[in-house]
């Protein structure tokens, strides 16, 4: 059937702020969507709050809603818009439970919404265990046995009845959050009562564990005529009992039979027509019992997910895009293979090579969050490798991690472990478990030993056994032989170790020999990577879509073409401090290039992006960013360019080694990237332009630090040297904290020395990126953050246009950042960090490239940045391209970091100099305070109009309560406090309630947030000690959902969103702004 | 040890062996079902076929009890990227060196598949020669062109049935059949002659479940014998090679049609189509995987389908016969019937018998033409 015209304007629902559990392929997804229902000439309405998508640049929909995704926003977006349909099935689980909303409480009725995709019964049926369970029973599947629970006597009722170890699973949240394993009853009640918080509905689901199962999900498609297409099976290596997200997972499965593999098949195929599922993508989840073949059913999601992202590139299939087809009436055979052009949408892909998922964590910026891996996921981000072995295809997949790791086997000569060690690292699932394999193996630890205490399956030890004695052949002929190009055993030797994956790196540090001699003896022997084509259908027909893979084969399919050409390196997978921003600003490197008549070559490895979509760029390498993988290419491709500045720290590094090996690097030479970034070479450059730094010293040891301290005076900013996103940076007020904090975070002879800067207290953080061609400058935007200077630029919430800044330090500023620009002669992009206390303008860092900003002021001001910088680049002058006249104003807007703390129970959720968030959204509105309220709505803190307020500083931001307390106390919020601050307030003429701390007896505040008698807390903390003393209240107020601000500064900011707050819902979609006066 | 491809116009690859020294030819093909390789192996219809997968790790689940599609390999030889010699699953009896040890039958790996793919998609199916024994390219280029080609091979005589047999219990078992030819149905389904060019035991297991007891009898039972068993309907077996080269099959099948209601499947509906006046033509790399969309043109539905021919078939000029099924890949027919007679052909696999959508099976369509031919 061709698509249906009685339908005319869409709604999209995106999947707002990055989370965990939530990453950027819902951006891929949605664009892709966004994209296909304009292609059928549908009229697009989008609301998603993140200003970082792709699907929210102004001109992928007809309007543009970067509003937050919460029922009555949407409901006023659906009032006033009057869509014909809601397309909720590519935003993820935020999309899916909106749209839920929206049909319980009529809205959808009430203006004549059709759910298209899936319709609201499906979504339920899917989502509710109970209904999901019974679906199953329907079709003959089994699921474990398991019950729900929705209160904690029924908690414990379960418990005594199924057996142990058992599965928490809450209802309606993604990821698993709140989920978890329980050994014992003590577990059960502990992770239970975690789980009917995290709810939504207040239920968990706590069911038979069928831990060490094969787990196994299979993508699925099916349209209105009841054709199902099988886009992919996947494997974990990670068997049951770890989250998929946190799993290695392989496609297709590896160790089903064929008998299996049908079983599985006809199992998806069955449940998503029983689920009821009409049109689209899902994702269903089994676990097979290794033993006797066992299949047990464990959830299926309705929507198209993060697996569906990993096997759209994982097979070239274009789940998303085609979904969106098949919701607006197509059916698959009407729809063609883009890849092939010849055949058509409904086929399965066949894939002739081995793709790896391998999750990215970040445990180290959660001090006292254990790295344990469970059913509640955690990592942050993913890459994927492709491979025509599963050995090379986990190498390159170690490698793209960019945790050290240059393949399975580094660091040779370190000492292993202890044998004990090692058991429980894979007895007990934790990030580093792939390495602790490696480690067994060496240790003469026996497959069958490896398999009885990690449950992987043996095909996987025994892939992994290969490697390490592989490893081992090499590093033996690395002592006894000729390491000359005329060696033929060497020949041999080194193809067979770049089949499995080998890099150069690592048969570097094997050989002990720099990593450019092994490159120079491969090219001499004519060892090089040829390249592959990923088609979907295994080479049985002629590809059209240049989507490659490197292997060591003996054909290329790569064909050098004779055009300009410009290189785009991505940021790899995702983590803290580096995300969808980036891939954002090399999604537009590569529009623009395209714009210019250009080939786009696109060099990434992470899955979920825009960027590794097959058809965002001319050419894409789904490929590790390491020197050597970027190398190969770039020797075959050779580029007029690279473009280095856009994909974050990733592709930075690989800067200055490109540039010796010859390679052109387009836009600021990485010689001013150095200066920005290396220490003394910066605080030269700021004294020659007559430029203020904070004061600051280096130190080797603790006396050295001390004395430094001492010099320039606490409060000081302590950090390593070479470090990313702030990690181990901290604040401390004395000699004492100092002390400590080299205790914990500095070895005994570190490699690089500790860097002291003055804190300056109580600053005012600004943020502001730029645009150079050299010669001009295009301030973009200067962004006042809420948060004061010592608190993450990436975890404060910043506004713009500024709101309290002086016209003269307005100008200032501008004067400053235009004479770094100059200077650094930079040509693209640059983000400038100043600090602003009293009357002194202060520059705390300068990065000459995209900076995480650059999307929020690109929609923030209606100009594209990357897009322009990446003309600048290619030679145009900002005088020709005019930033100044696109720029759109009139309105204000607030970005807001979105932190993960719920999913790492008995972490500290207060902010400081060490990034957490995982995402951001933006709030747009007509003052301040709409824009804030908006943000902080979208980031999922619903404000109260009034009722009970919480209050408890440290002594530092005392002085500024009272001003504070009193802005609440007019807006008719009930003040409570401990005794100390209580008095306080009460000197200053207020009303406030007496509550008790923690340790005064019962009931306290704690009990009262467990109560809900407390509708917002502000609660801050300085140092160390007193930070522990509150710590129970915050992670009271987050666990149980109370809206709460751990800055004066923010509390401030909320005071004025809650004042601003309209009786109705105003809503004003993107274009809209836009068309408002502008600014000039 | 080394092992050395050279098909017939000169194109090489080297791999290694992972069952002995041999040397062996036949036309080589590839297929790209990422599992099934027993099936693969065992299947008749593979019959002198040198057998590539693309998929490129092969072996990892070993060799079951229940997966045979015959009691022996039938393929040449079969041509893999990486083979595993350590199985892992617990149905696995044991690896697939050791099956192809026991067959007597040549496996190679290393070989760059996809290379080799490539090469057949481009320049069409093709003879090849691979060899441990002999280095030389040019002079295993020269045996290779040696080799009969495809076109016009007869090769359902190395694979079909001798004598007639039952299937009873998921096994072959002995035929008695009276002097009169008749035949002692035990009464467990509905009656069927099933021709053998070659089947495969997972059809005749899918024939038992949906209604019929099948007689299997070799291709040169005359319709006499036929009569004579008192089946009432007759299933044409897939099998390899020509079936341009079977005149005396197609003969027989002619004189069949005017008595049985006649299903055929793979060789079998290529037979059926030539006794009703259609021809058939060598496809250029043939379709061989399990991820080809086939239209049912009745239902209008999607069939994700098996496929393993080298040969398709053409209708024009058969009056009487109309399509029923199509390849929407390249748009070759996949399945026919007689405009007025009771008879039905599919050339893909007929999938499950209990899919989703079981009135489209092909044995469910074909019991029922039984069922109304004898109630006519």
């Amino acid at each position: 059937m061709p698509k249906r015209t009685d339908l005319h304007k869409i709604l999209v629902i995106g999947a707002g702020p990055i989370i965990i559990g939530q990453g950027c392929e819902f951006d891929y997804s949605g664009s892709q969507a966004v994209k296909a229902l304009k292609q059928e000439g549908y009229e697009v309405v989008l609301v998603n709050s993140n200003p970082a998508t792709i699907m929210t640049d102004p001109q992928m929909a007809d309007a543009t809603y970067v509003e937050p995704i919460e029922h009555d926003t949407l409901a006023a977006i659906i009032r006033k818009e009057r869509p014909d349909a809601l397309l909720p099935t590519l935003g993820g689980q935020t999309a899916l439970n909106a749209a839920l909303a929206l049909a319980k409480s009529g809205v959808l009725a009430e203006c004549g919404v059709e759910i298209i995709g899936a319709r609201a019964e499906v979504i339920e049926k899917a989502e509710s265990r109970e209904l999901f369970r019974e679906a199953m029973e329907n079709i003959g599947l089994k699921m474990p046995a398991s019950g729900i629970a929705r209160t904690m006597d029924e908690v414990r009722q379960l418990g005594n009845v199924l057996p142990f170890p058992l599965i928490i699973r809450p209802a309606f949240t993604l990821g698993g959050t709140g989920g978890g394993v329980a050994y014992n009853m003590d577990d059960l009640e502990q992770i239970a009562s975690r789980g009917l918080a995290a709810s939504p509905t207040s239920e968990v689901m706590i069911e038979q564990s069928v831990l060490g199962w094969k787990e196994i999900e299979m993508e699925v498609m099916r349209d209105q005529k009841d054709n199902c297409i099988i886009i992919c099976s996947i494997e974990n290596l990670d068997p049951m009992g770890v989250h998929t997200g946190d799993s290695i997972t392989v496609a297709p499965a590896q160790t089903l039979t064929d008998a299996e593999a049908k079983l599985v098949r006809d199992a998806s195929i069955a449940i998503m027509r029983e689920v009821g599922v009409e049109t689209g993508g899902s994702n269903v989840q089994f676990a097979l019992n290794p033993e006797n073949g066992e299949l047990v059913v464990i959830e299926m999601n309705p929507r198209v997910s993060r697996s569906s992202a990993l096997a759209s590139k994982a097979t070239g299939f274009p789940i998303a895009k085609i979904a969106a087809k098949l919701a607006v009436g197509y059916t698959l055979d009407e729809l063609r293979n883009d890849i092939t052009r010849e055949t058509v949408a409904s086929f399965e892909p066949a894939i002739d090579y081995v793709v790896l998922k391998i999750p990215r964590f970040t445990f180290e910026k959660f001090p006292g969050a254990e790295d344990e891996l469970t059913t509640s996921m955690k990592s942050v981000g993913e890459a994927m490798s492709i491979g025509r072995t599963f050995r090379e295809a986990l190498q390159k997949g170690l490698r793209s991690m960019e945790i050290g790791a240059p393949g399975l086997g580094y660091n040779f000569r370190a000492e292993l472990p202890s044998r004990e060690a090692v058991m429980e690292s894979l007895h007990r699932p934790n990030s580093r478990r792939i390495f602790s394999l490696r480690q067994a193996l060496l240790m003469g630890i026996s497959e069958e030993e490896i398999f009885a205490a990690s449950a992987i399956d043996p095909w996987f030890i025994r892939q992994i056994r290969d490697i390490v004695d592989m490893e081992a052949r090499i590093r033996d002929f690395g002592l006894a032989n000729d390491m000359t190009a005329t060696n033929a055993d060497l020949a041999v030797l080194l193809r067979e170790a770049k089949e499995y994956g080998f890099s150069d790196r690592q048969l570097a540090e094997m050989w002990k020999r720099p990593e450019s001699d092994i490159r120079r003896l491969r090219k001499e022997m004519k060892i090089e990577p040829t390249y592959y084509l990923v088609d979907t259908c295994a080479g049985e027909f002629r590809a059209y879509t240049p989507y490659f893979y490197s292997t060591y084969e003996s054909s290329d399919e790569m064909e050098v073409r004779d055009c300009r050409k410009v290189l785009i390196l991505g940021g790899g997978p995702n983590r803290i401090g580096q995300g969808i921003e980036f891939d954002y600003c090399c999604c537009h490197a590569s529009f623009a290039l395209r714009d210019e008549g250009i080939m786009a070559i696109m060099v990434n490895s992470n899955p979920e992006t825009v960027s590794t979509d097959y058809d965002t760029s001319d050419r894409l390498y789904f490929e590790p960013l390491t020197f050597e993988d970027v190398m190969n290419i770039v020797e075959k491709e050779k580029p007029e360019g690279v473009i280095v500045q856009f994909g974050g720290q990733t592709p930075l590094n690989l800067a200055v080694p490109l540039m010796r090996a010859g390679v052109p690097i387009l836009g600021t030479s990485p010689d001013a990237i150095d200066r920005a970034e290396d220490r003394e070479r910066f605080q030269a450059l700021i004294q020659k332009l007559n430029l203020l730094q904070p004061p600051n010293g280096t130190a080797l040891d603790l006396e050295g630090a001390l004395e430094v301290a001492q010099r320039i005076s606490y409060p000081v900013v302590v950090r390593p040297s070479y470090v990313l996103g702030g990690r181990a940076m901290a604040v401390v007020y004395d000699a004492d904290e100092l002390t400590e904090y080299f205790h914990e975070h500095v070895p005994e002879k570190p490699e690089h020395p500790i860097l002291i800067d003055k804190f300056l207290e109580h600053a005012v953080e600004v943020d502001v990126d730029a645009i150079s061609d050299g010669t001009d400058v295009y301030l973009a935007g200067i962004m006042e953050h809420i948060e004061e200077a010592g608190i993450h630029s990436g975890d404060s919430a910043c506004v713009l246009p500024s709101f309290s800044l002086s016209y003269d330090h307005v100008a200032l500023i501008a004067e400053q950042a235009e004479s770094l620009a100059r200077e650094l002669k930079v040509v693209g992009l640059m983000n400038i960090q100043f600090a602003i206390k009293g009357n002194d303008i202060y520059i705390l860092e300068v990065n000459p490239r995209a900076s995480r900003t650059a999307p929020f002021v690109s929609k923030a001001t209606g100009v594209p940045l990357p897009y322009l910088a990446t003309q600048v680049m290619l030679g145009k002058t900002l005088e020709e391209l005019d930033p100044w006249s696109m720029r759109k104003g009139g309105f204000t807007c607030v970005k807001e970091a979105v932190m993960p703390f719920q999913r790492f129970p008995g972490v500290d959720i207060l902010l400081g100099p060490e990034m957490h968030s995982t995402g951001e959204v933006m709030g747009m509105g007509a003052t301040f305070g709409e824009a804030f309220l908006k943000s902080q709505l979208g980031a999922g803190q619903v404000l109260p109009q009034g009722g009970k307020l919480f209050l408890s500083v440290n002594d530092r931001d005392k002085p500024f309560l009272p001003e504070v307390a009193a802005a609440f106390a007019q807006l008719g919020f009930h003040l409570m406090a401990t005794r100390g601050t209580a008095k306080l307030l009460r000197e200053h003429g207020l009303e406030v309630e007496d509550v008790r701390k923690v340790y005064e007896g019962r009931p306290n505040i704690v009990d009262l947030l467990i109560n809900h008698e407390v509708d917002l807390v502000i609660n801050t903390a300085g140092g160390k000690n007193t930070a522990k003393d509150s710590k129970a209240i915050r992670r009271t107020a987050l666990t149980y959902k109370v809206p709460y601000c751990t800055t004066i500064a923010a509390a401030r900011a909320t005071a004025r969103a809650i004042a601003s707050r309209r009786d109705e819902t105003h809503v004003e979609s993107l274009q809209e702004y836009y068309a408002r006066e502008a600014r000039g | 040890m080394k092992a050395l491809l050279v098909l017939e116009d000169g194109f090489t690859l080297e791999g290694r062996s992972f069952t002995g020294d041999f040397e062996t030819g036949g036309e080589v093909i590839f297929t790209t079902g990422m599992g099934g390789y027993q099936g693969i192996l065992t299947d008749p219809a593979y019959s002198g076929q040198m057998v590539c997968m693309t998929y490129p790790l092969i072996g990892n689940y070993g060799i079951t009890e229940e997966d045979m599609e015959s009691s022996s390999i039938h393929c040449a030889a079969l041509l893999v990227r990486e083979c595993c010699k350590l199985p892992s699953n617990w149905r696995s009896i044991m690896s697939l060196p050791d099956m192809m040890q026991k067959y007597g039958k040549p496996g190679v790996e290393g070989l760059d598949t996809r290379a080799l793919t490539r090469h057949l998609r481009d320049n069409g199916a093709m003879r090849g020669i691979i060899s441990t024994r002999e280095q030389d390219a040019e002079a295993l280029r020269e045996k290779a062109l040696a080799l009969p080609p495809m076109q016009g091979s007869a090769l359902a005589g190395r694979v079909l049935a001798r004598e007639p047999y039952t299937w009873v219990g998921g096994k072959p078992g002995t035929v008695i059949l009276g002097d009169d030819g008749a035949f002692a149905w035990r009464g467990a389904g509905l009656p069927l002659l099933v021709y053998d060019y070659g089947i495969a035991w997972s059809m005749l297991h899918m024939l038992c479940a949906a209604g019929f007891e099948p007689l299997v009898v070799p291709p040169h039972f005359s319709l006499a014998q036929a009569r004579a068993t008192g089946a009432r309907g007759v299933f044409l077996s897939a099998g390899p090679g020509d079936p341009a080269a079977l005149g005396d099959a197609v003969s027989l099948v002619r004189e069949l049609l005017t008595v049985f209601p006649i299903a055929g499947q793979g060789l079998g509906y290529q037979l059926l189509a030539l006794a009703l006046g259609a021809r058939t033509e060598k496809l250029a790399f043939g379709h061989h995987g399990c991820n080809h969309p086939v239209k049912d043109l009745e239902s209008g539905r999607i069939v994700i389908s098996t496929q393993n021919h080298g040969f398709h078939v053409i209708l024009d000029g058969a009056q009487d016969i109309e399509a029923t099924h199509v390849n929407l890949n390249d748009q070759t027919l996949e399945g026919l019937r007689h405009k007025s007679l009771p008879v039905l052909g599919l050339q893909c696999h007929p999938g499950d018998l209990d899919g989703p959508h079981a009135e489209d099976h092909l044995f469910h369509r074909f019991r029922k033409l039984c069922e109304q031919a004898v109630d006519a």
